[in-house]
């Protein structure tokens, strides 16, 4: 019988890099900060992620990667993966990897910061240009809105502010 | 430990008053969302058409949440909840279950958009004052909930209020029409407050605050709006004739919820 490796937390963290946002291929659930803790007991692993939006249809997906993911790992025997609310998911949990990321995939990320009137704004995700305008603050997914950039005449994406302040 | 055990204690206490107010919510959100869902393919313009089947899907998501927090109470199976449940053991208010205008989505829907804003925005305002006393109710399960759904429900608010404005600022026509909806959304209204028989008991341990608080709250909220569109706040009506909160609803429930139930029925252990 073979000697098995103990679980290392690490390494579920990294094979959870292979996790990716469904409809965003480029963005990861550790980019999105999705993952609020993962433990172990012995060498059953639990993963407590956090939805980004709750009527989001894309979260039995991501449970089923995860699960599918982590039991790669030659070490680990069961895998739990648990969906709670509290504390809420923000956007300002997404990495600056997850800002890259969601750039590269045609997406502008979401403001880092609020105008005193909770007002926001982003800049064109492909020329970076200031000069846009909001097209539809529902886009093709919850989390998603629609806006327009003068400057390149492209049409795009950006996240949603989500935060405890609105 | 003992914030943990005192959990424990409340939640048996009170328990009766914590599962009404979650079938309150529950319900009304399940409803809404159910009736928005039905625009799809029919708003006005196909970016309303996002907007709106988002609203929806956040709304389902958010009846899911307080299903699940039943479940979690020992009520029953979350999907269940949502799909089982006969018309006359509902407590959604009567204006989330009414039709959106005459016709069958499937056939001749002839539906009236101007309700819709009128029915929405009024309900989302609604459920603003409500999550925001949630989000201090002596629940901590609610409580956290409540936080979540209101930073989803800024959005939706923004949107109905947006329509709201822009149609009782437009037309003779559009004015006309949203009139009329307001009267037929208000007649409907005066059970979005209420706790029904369970009042007493949801007051008393604080789940939420109180009934005239809440109307103060709505009201107050909308005041500013209706000031710059020179309108007056409709009054809520008293003792409707149906509390939709004690299970008393319209035929309007039952089409719903056989429509809406139809497929989970064919095959309840199905995974979706």
């Amino acid at each position: 019988m073979a000697i098995s490796e103990s679980v290392s937390i690490d390494r579920v963290y990294k094979i959870l890099m292979n996790v990716k946002d469904p409809e965003i291929d480029s963005v990861s659930i550790i980019d999105l900060g999705m993952v609020e803790e993962v433990t172990h007991s012995g060498n059953s692993v639990k993963v407590v992620l956090l939805p980004t939006f709750l009527g989001c249809p894309a979260l039995e997906i991501i449970k089923k990667n995860t699960i599918d993911a982590i039991k790669q790992l030659p070490e680990v025997g069961d895998v739990e993966v648990e969906f709670v609310f509290h504390p809420p998911w923000t956007s300002d949990r997404i990495t600056e990897e997850g800002h890259a990321n969601l750039r590269a995939f045609g997406i502008a990320p979401p403001p880092r910061h609020f105008e005193e009137d909770g007002s926001w704004h982003v800049d064109c995700a492909y020329c970076g240009s200031t000069y846009v305008t909001m097209e539809n603050i529902f886009g093709p997914t919850a989390c998603r809105s629609i806006l327009y950039c003068k400057s390149c005449k492209n049409v795009f994406e950006a996240m949603k502010p989500v935060s405890t302040l609105l | 430990m003992s914030n943990i055990d005192n959990g424990v204690t409340e939640a048996a206490e009170n328990k009766e008053a914590i599962t009404s107010l979650l079938f309150q919510l529950a319900d009304d959100d399940f409803l809404y969302a159910y009736r928005g869902s039905e625009w799809l393919g029919l708003a006005p313009h196909i970016e309303e058409d996002v907007a709106s089947s988002s609203i929806s899907q956040d709304s389902m998501g958010h009846a899911a949440m307080y299903y699940k927090l039943l479940e979690e109470l020992g009520v029953g199976n979350a999907d269940d909840l949502a799909h089982l449940r006969p018309a006359h053991e509902r407590k959604n208010s009567i204006v989330t279950e009414r039709v959106n205008g005459e016709g069958y989505y499937m056939e001749t829907p002839n539906y009236d958009w101007a309700y819709q804003v009128v029915r929405s925005y009024f309900y989302t305002q609604a459920k603003k004052v409500k999550v925001e006393s949630l989000c201090k109710s002596s629940y901590r399960p609610v409580a956290e909930a409540a936080v979540k759904v209101k930073m989803e429900l800024y959005y939706h608010r923004l949107h109905w209020e947006t329509w709201f404005k822009q149609l009782l600022s437009s037309t003779d026509v559009a004015k006309k029409k949203m009139n009329n909806a307001i009267t037929l959304v208000m007649n409907d209204f005066g059970d979005m407050f209420s706790f029904g028989n369970q009042r007493q008991a949801i007051e008393k341990y604080k789940l939420i605050d109180s009934e005239e608080k809440l109307k103060e709250n709505w009201i107050a909220s909308i005041e500013p709006v209706f000031a710059a569109l020179r309108l007056d706040v409709p009054p809520i009506p008293e003792n409707p004739a149906n509390n939709g909160r004690n299970g008393e609803h319209t035929v309007d429930l039952d089409e719903a919820l056989l429509t809406l139930s139809e497929v989970y029925k064919v095959d309840p252990v199905a995974s979706w």
